[in-house]
């Protein structure tokens, strides 16, 4: 299926991250969107809000962020493709419903354009800091997926493929911007309509008397159904049964948990988005995501200069975590050089896969800015040491 | 489908070039960088990146914008010494004047700063933008007779993709205007380049010749 060229701005424009992740939305197929405004995030449904009328859909300021990311999901059980935007305070409101989007499987969209924490912190300067908490920070067993655009292009691309993701395994999709790509503004491209892959909703095939509304398919996710379509259907956060009814006992929870784990393992393997960049012969891989994937770049191309083999691994797909490329990796380079911006979050993973089979240098930054090159140069001078 | 960064732009000649953009909130400091951003990236197929100021520098009506330009994929991307520096404010001048890189290009909106003592070792050029703006009856676009006025000082870029990225950054109704504000600046820059010429100019005598104008 193609993008509806209603929602696509084809043409070479000149964007920032956040419009250009606006754009995505539309092109994607979104026509909901709900949010509360918030710096550094404000101006991608600033955009939606100004673009929807002339597409077609619906654009509401919610009284806050738990407003905003439960109506989304409404909107989603409605039929329509949906997503909310924020950066982290909001992003810590809407946790208690990430977690209800996992268990309720509903396929959703949260763009968090990262900015200094905690708390209040530095709206309008950047950081990487949430991105355990993309995992992590709703409570009990689940699993999310989460992109993390370098440039204006990718806030556009990524977007489009989050919302893919999000209907093929109907899980919430993080869109872990951070406010230097968000409002940094590039060249970005937005193709034909018929040049974008959608992936439309797993609507069911099956009767209302057969169909059963968490019953998993192959791949371990179940098809869905839409309101008004004659299908009686009962949607809980409480552990459910295959037909959507609470059943709180230990297999069902057992049943419903695990499998809500395993159907995103695909993707921790061989379907990971990543970018390698003079890995055939490095000795040194510098991991990293978000802008300061850019600032590595450089930091490499210095250290080739020096006459150290340094490669780049740029994690695309952050959660789940791409463990085989890092397992595979280890076996075969001195160290990982892992600089990110906050105190060591990522570098955790990059540890655990390696499990100790290669060095791993964490290069924090506080947040506020990047890294200076040099910085990380360092770090991977000491490293090939 | 992701693109990668390289598969935006082809590489062309065009050096690393550093450009800050900064005078009040209003001024149009935002569009000025936009549209030399877009020449590059669009127009010249090039790569460029924008940045705003966000940060406590920018607070108390002052406005402030980068620009990376290059021939290749930017990769770190904020400004740290620019290359050239316009400046549409004493303010902004007063805090940025000191970062231009030795050799770079300083070009001021003359009749809102005022240069007790000119930096050494840059090369200096004056307009009354504000000026030149009202002329053509409308005060608001004295930000494009600064890029204008950029184009034709600066060669960085072609005129003709600045001219471009102008008409393809304002609302089609107001494009006529801002065509004839780019072209202000621009007559204005070229006479200038050309005095200098004629003069053996070097920057004392660039701000002599203004200061007599």
């Amino acid at each position: 299926m193609h993008a509806d060229p209603k929602g696509v701005l084809t043409g070479v424009h000149f964007l920032d991250g956040d419009h250009a992740c606006c754009e995505g939305t539309l092109a994607a197929g979104a026509r909901f969107a709900a949010g509360y405004p918030i710096t550094p995030s404000t101006e991608v449904v600033e955009r939606f809000a100004w673009r929807i009328p002339t597409v077609g859909g619906i654009f509401i300021q919610m009284e806050d962020e738990l407003a905003a990311s439960i109506a989304i999901q409404g909107a989603v059980w409605g039929g329509a493709k949906a997503f909310t935007v924020t950066s982290g305070p909001g992003f810590s409101l809407m946790m208690e419903h990430i977690g209800y989007a996992a268990i309720t499987e509903t396929p959703c969209v949260f763009v968090n354009v990262q900015r200094g924490g905690p708390s209040t912190g530095l709206p309008t300067l950047p950081a990487q800091a949430d991105m355990m908490q993309a995992k992590w920070g709703s409570h009990g067993d689940y699993s999310i997926i989460a992109l993390c655009p370098n440039s204006p292009q990718e806030c556009f691309d990524l977007t489009v493929t989050g919302f893919n993701l999000a209907e093929e395994f109907r899980v919430p999709v993080m869109m872990m911007l951070d406010e230097c790509v968000g409002h940094m503004t590039e060249k970005v491209i937005i193709p034909e309509s018929d040049q974008i892959a959608i992936t439309p909703r797993r609507f069911t095939h099956e009767s209302p008397e057969e169909f059963r509304l968490f019953k998993p398919k192959e791949d371990l996710v179940p098809d869905m159904v839409k309101a008004g379509d004659g299908y009686r259907f009962h949607v809980t956060g409480l552990t459910h049964d295959e037909r959507g009814y609470p059943s709180m006992n230990v297999e069902t929870q057992d049943r419903l948990v695990r499998r809500m784990q395993d159907k995103l393992k695909p993707f921790s393997n061989g379907r990971a988005l990543f970018e390698a960049v003079d890995l055939d012969d490095a000795e040194v891989v510098v991991v990293s995501y978000g802008i300061t994937s850019r600032v590595a770049q450089r930091a490499t191309q210095m250290a080739r200069a020096q006459g150290v083999r340094a490669g780049i691994f740029r994690i695309i797909s952050a959660w789940p975590f791409p463990e085989q490329h890092i397992r595979d990796l280890a076996g075969r380079v001195k160290a990982f050089v892992v600089p990110e911006l906050n105190l060591g979050q990522m570098v955790h993973e990059v540890e655990r896969h390696t499990a100790g089979r290669a060095k791993v240098i964490s290069v924090p930054h506080a947040g506020g800015s990047v890294h200076k090159p040099e910085v990380i140069l360092k770090a991977i001078l000491e490293a090939a040491r | 489908m992701q693109r990668g960064l390289s598969q935006l732009s082809h590489t062309t000649k065009l050096g690393l070039t550093e450009i800050r953009v900064a005078g009040f909130g209003g001024q149009g400091v935002i569009l000025a960088a936009i549209v030399i951003g877009k020449a590059a990236a669009i127009f010249e197929g090039a790569y460029a990146t924008m940045t705003q100021s966000f940060g406590p520098e920018a607070r108390g009506g002052s406005s402030a914008a980068q620009v990376i330009l290059s021939g290749e994929p930017i990769l770190y991307p904020y400004v740290t010494q620019p290359d050239i520096l316009v400046v549409m404010s004493q303010e902004a001048y007063a805090v940025f004047s000191k970062q231009l890189k030795p050799g770079g290009i300083l070009i001021v909106e003359q009749d809102l700063v005022r240069i007790d003592h000119p930096p050494q070792g840059v090369r200096f050029y004056g307009v009354p933008a504000t000026r030149l703006a009202e002329e053509l009856g409308r005060k608001v676009v004295l930000n494009i007779v600064m890029v204008g006025f950029f184009a034709a000082v600066t060669h960085v870029l072609e005129p003709d993709s600045l001219r471009k990225a102008v008409a393809d950054s304002v609302p089609p109704a107001m494009q006529k205007l801002n065509l004839q504000a780019f072209d202000k600046g621009f007559e204005y820059g070229a006479e200038l380049v050309h005095r200098m010429a004629e003069g053996g100019g070097d920057a004392e005598q660039v701000l002599t010749l203004e200061s007599e104008a």
